[in-house]
């Protein structure tokens, strides 16, 4: 026994092993992806990290329990199909998740091995057995299920209504999706850039949807040309998976000025329409030479990211707290820094100034991090006389997202809350309408991928459940 | 994927009538509103009023002039044809009830939208006076459908060649002042609509305007469209298009419109080289 201790220790390598990325010089001028990922030998090598914990914490930290170890041994015996198939009895799209799931808050940030060491590189090691997949096998159209003869309608294609299409779709029931926008995916489509997340991918997913009998009518925007509550009328039950799409602006002056986009028109233009490959594409956006983005997420980071790519010389993310506070992933960070994004911390913007109707500057004031909180980070607060100009010629504001009130506002019986969110059971997803359900950021507000994910799929589970009677 | 049915000239060489197949669509859009339509998979989405609805043939019509790259791209189109993406209805019905002496004003192809809101007027007993104005008579369009729906018809030309001389507000201003009107409706061109509720806006008549800022998805997604209403952001997609007219910030408007004049003139520029060919004229 101790031996055996002795032998797993002397192996423990302290790193992940890394990941091979396009050069930073390269990729600020291309769309093409940063991380290259792991190729065999590398993912076998990362996969021997992994303790194969007899009680593992990384599955509970997964939101929807990917069963980690059980696919990390697949990949380490070289049984590379089998992880795959492992993974996809929870996650339809692991090529998705392993490249944008927060893993350091999830998966990775419970792993036993972490506590010492770098933990293993779980999100890395997910995108290899999706990709090779990908690459490899002819996939295996599974066999349909039986048909239940019951029908669901599902709003919204993103990743919550994706997974409650294939859940279900899986229980034998015929699935429509109806989806406003001209292309399946969500913010995985017109948000998520395609240096970050390949849209291959996610259109890989959604054929296999469409090849398990799920119907897709896109250009269908519920609330205006069919209503829940019509929807209702021909199928026996409804998921709502409408997203938190519906931009903030800071209510400054000069925010409308032109040069001023949220930065959802902005990555939609650019990813959803291909304004990066004007005129080649019809849609067009401004480039801009000093691009200013207002934020500090993951949605900031894409956007300045994004700039980048498109020609900006000099592109600022402001932020109004520190370094310490900035709400994007670390590794989205490193990347932007590397990239040569100029952060530009504890500054407020108060003011766009504009010259013949087009921006010309930004106003900010310094802040001064006071006393936490409730959410446990410091409090900004404005240095009186601080202000100063910053000259820009194209700002991008990425404040956040509200809940989208088209379905809302069209649906009498759906309660929301004073957001506008959805509001559900949080067990079941079920609303307070028989027979409706809702999951994702519509109900949460903007979260993440693999939660939205999570909710789809206890919503159709719960759509089962009812469905049969219980 | 919907099938243009019928295409026809509407006003030498640039403005055209589309009828297109929409079943589901038809039954349940209202005047006001309007459609988002994507040519093909390299094009931009373009935002287009309802100019017909018809639900027992399952079709809307629509009414485009040809102004740059997909608008022109889209005249190249023929009945048979069709267009990859429709999405609609969109944004907010026009508010149709009895008011009594309704005017409606249209300049360009801001007529088609009116035809139908003019029908809904009508069947909700308003007397209804059209005015109709261009800068000479070749320019006019659909005079023959409002005089079907209309008490009154009043056309003027710049040059005097069809009807009263004269810019619309003027005659506008004299009709408000000998009849006087419970509603002013107007649709066109940006700075008609600006100078009819200038014009209205002594008699104190409540005046509607529908604007038509650049969009993208329509569904209140991407903020491209808003506009300053009040002194507050709307967005036309969602809450508009129509808007009381003596709120709007009507040189932000304008201004945003402008955005993107050199990118378009690019992309129309490169698309004419290659389709030289196609750029016939009539249908
Ligand atoms: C730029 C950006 C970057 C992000 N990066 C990450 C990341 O790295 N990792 C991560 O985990 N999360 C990330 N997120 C968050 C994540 O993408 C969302 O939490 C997730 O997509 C929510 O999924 P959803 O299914 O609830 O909604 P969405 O993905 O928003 O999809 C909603 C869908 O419903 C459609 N819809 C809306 N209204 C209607 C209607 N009335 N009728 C029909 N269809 C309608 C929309 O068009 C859309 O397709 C990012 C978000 C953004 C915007
Ligand atoms: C609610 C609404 C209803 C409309 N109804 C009609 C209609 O019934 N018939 C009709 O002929 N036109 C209509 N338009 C205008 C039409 O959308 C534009 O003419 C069209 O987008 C121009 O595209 P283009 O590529 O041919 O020309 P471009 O070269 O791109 O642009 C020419 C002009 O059109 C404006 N424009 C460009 N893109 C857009 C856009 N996405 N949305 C709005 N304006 C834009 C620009 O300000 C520019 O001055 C409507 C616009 C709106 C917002
Ligand atoms: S789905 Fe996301 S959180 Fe779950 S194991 Fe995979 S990478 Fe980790
Ligand atoms: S906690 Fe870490 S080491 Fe343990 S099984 Fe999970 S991934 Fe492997
Ligand atoms: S067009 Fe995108 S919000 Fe109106």
């Amino acid at each position: 026994m101790k031996m055996v201790r002795k032998k797993q220790k002397a192996k423990i390598i302290p790193h992940k092993v890394p990941a091979e990325e396009q050069n930073p010089m390269e990729r600020r001028s291309n769309f093409k992806e940063v991380s290259l990922g792991y190729t065999e030998v590398t993912a076998v090598k990362e996969a021997m990290r992994c303790l194969n914990c007899s009680r593992p914490q990384c599955i509970e930290r997964c939101p929807v329990h990917v069963p980690v170890p059980q696919f990390i041994r697949a990949i380490k015996e070289g049984r590379f199909k089998e992880a795959i198939d492992k993974i996809k009895e929870v996650n339809l799209l692991p090529g998705v998740c392993g490249r944008v799931c927060p893993q350091e808050d999830q998966c990775e940030k419970s792993c036993i091995l972490g506590k010492k060491y770098e933990p293993v590189a779980i999100g890395r090691l997910e995108r290899f057995a999706a990709d090779r997949e990908m690459q490899y096998c002819r996939r295996s159209v599974s066999e349909l299920p039986v048909s239940t003869g019951k029908k669901v309608a599902i709003v919204g294609s993103g990743p919550s209504g994706l997974s409650c299409a294939y859940e279900l779709a899986g229980l034998g029931y015929k699935v429509t999706i109806f989806e406003a926008l001209h292309e399946p995916g969500g913010v995985l489509l017109y948000g998520i850039p395609e240096f970050r997340l390949p849209k291959k991918i996610v259109a890989r997913e959604v054929q296999s949807l469409r090849d398990m009998g799920v119907e897709i009518i896109t250009n269908a925007v519920v609330g205006k040309l069919v209503t829940v509550d019509g929807i209702m009328e021909d199928f026996d039950a409804c998921f709502i998976g409408t997203g938190a799409g519906f931009p903030r602006f800071m209510g400054i002056e000069g925010e409308n000025l032109n040069g001023v986009y949220s930065a959802n028109e902005f990555l939609t233009r650019v990813n959803l329409m291909r304004a990066y490959e004007f005129p080649e594409y019809d849609t067009p956006v401004k480039k801009g030479n000093r691009v200013a983005v207002v934020g500090g997420g993951n949605v900031a980071m894409d956007a300045v990211r994004t700039a980048i790519r498109i020609g900006a010389k000099d592109a600022i993310i402001i932020y109004r707290r520190s370094m310490f506070e900035l709400p994007a992933r670390e590794e989205e960070v490193h990347h932007a820094r590397e990239e040569g994004v100029r952060f530009e911390l504890c500054i407020k913007p108060v003011r766009i100034i504009g010259r013949d109707g087009w921006v010309s500057a930004i106003e900010c004031i310094r802040m001064d991090l006071c006393e936490m909180d409730e959410s446990g980070r410091r409090r900004p607060r404005p240095i009186k006389g601080s202000e100063f100009l910053m000259p820009v010629d194209v700002v991008i504001t990425a404040v956040g997202t509200n809940a989208n009130p088209l379905v809302t506002q069209s649906t009498e019986l759906l309660s929301v809350n004073k957001r506008g969110y959805i509001i559900v059971d949080e067990e079941t997803g079920r609303t307070g309408t028989r027979g409706v359900y809702a999951g994702g950021d519509i109900v949460t507000g903007s979260a993440t991928v693999i939660s939205a994910m999570g909710a789809g799929r206890k919503a159709a589970k719960s759509i089962h459940t009812y469905l049969n009677g219980d | 994927m919907a099938v243009i049915l019928e295409k026809k000239l509407v006003r030498s060489p640039d403005i055209f009538y589309y009828r297109i197949e929409s079943p589901l669509l038809s039954k349940i859009a209202k005047p006001g509103q309007f459609v988002i339509i994507r040519l093909h998979e390299k094009g931009e989405r373009i935002p287009l009023s309802l100019a017909d609805i018809n639900p027992e043939e399952g079709t809307i019509s629509l009414i485009v002039m040809a102004v740059g790259k997909t608008t022109t791209e889209m005249s190249t189109l023929k009945a048979g044809d069709e267009i990859l993406d429709l999405c609609g209805p969109l944004g907010q019905p026009t508010h149709i009830e009895k008011f009594g002496r309704v005017i409606l004003v249209g300049g360009g192809f801001g007529v088609a939208p009116l035809y139908t809101i003019a029908r809904e007027f009508k069947a909700a007993k308003n007397e209804i006076v059209t005015m109709l104005g261009a800068r000479n008579k070749d320019l006019l369009i659909y005079e023959e459908e409002m005089r079907r729906v209309s008490d009154r018809v009043l056309i003027t030309t710049d040059d005097g060649s069809k009807g009263i001389k004269g810019v619309v507000t003027v005659v506008l201003q004299e009709e408000l002042a000998r009849n006087g009107a419970d509603l002013v409706m107007a649709i066109g061109p940006v700075v008609m609509m600006k100078f009819v509720c200038e014009t209205t806006k002594p008699f104190g008549v409540k005046t509607i305007v529908s604007l038509n800022p650049i969009m993208i998805d329509g569904t209140g997604m991407c903020g491209c469209c808003r506009v300053t209403v009040g002194g507050e952001t709307r967005f036309a997609c969602t809450d508009g298009p129509e808007f009381d007219g003596y709120l709007i910030d009507w040189d932000l408007l304008m201004n945003r419109r402008k955005m993107y004049i050199p990118e378009e003139q690019e992309s129309f520029e490169a698309w004419k080289k290659r389709h030289a060919h196609l750029l016939v004229k009539g249908c």
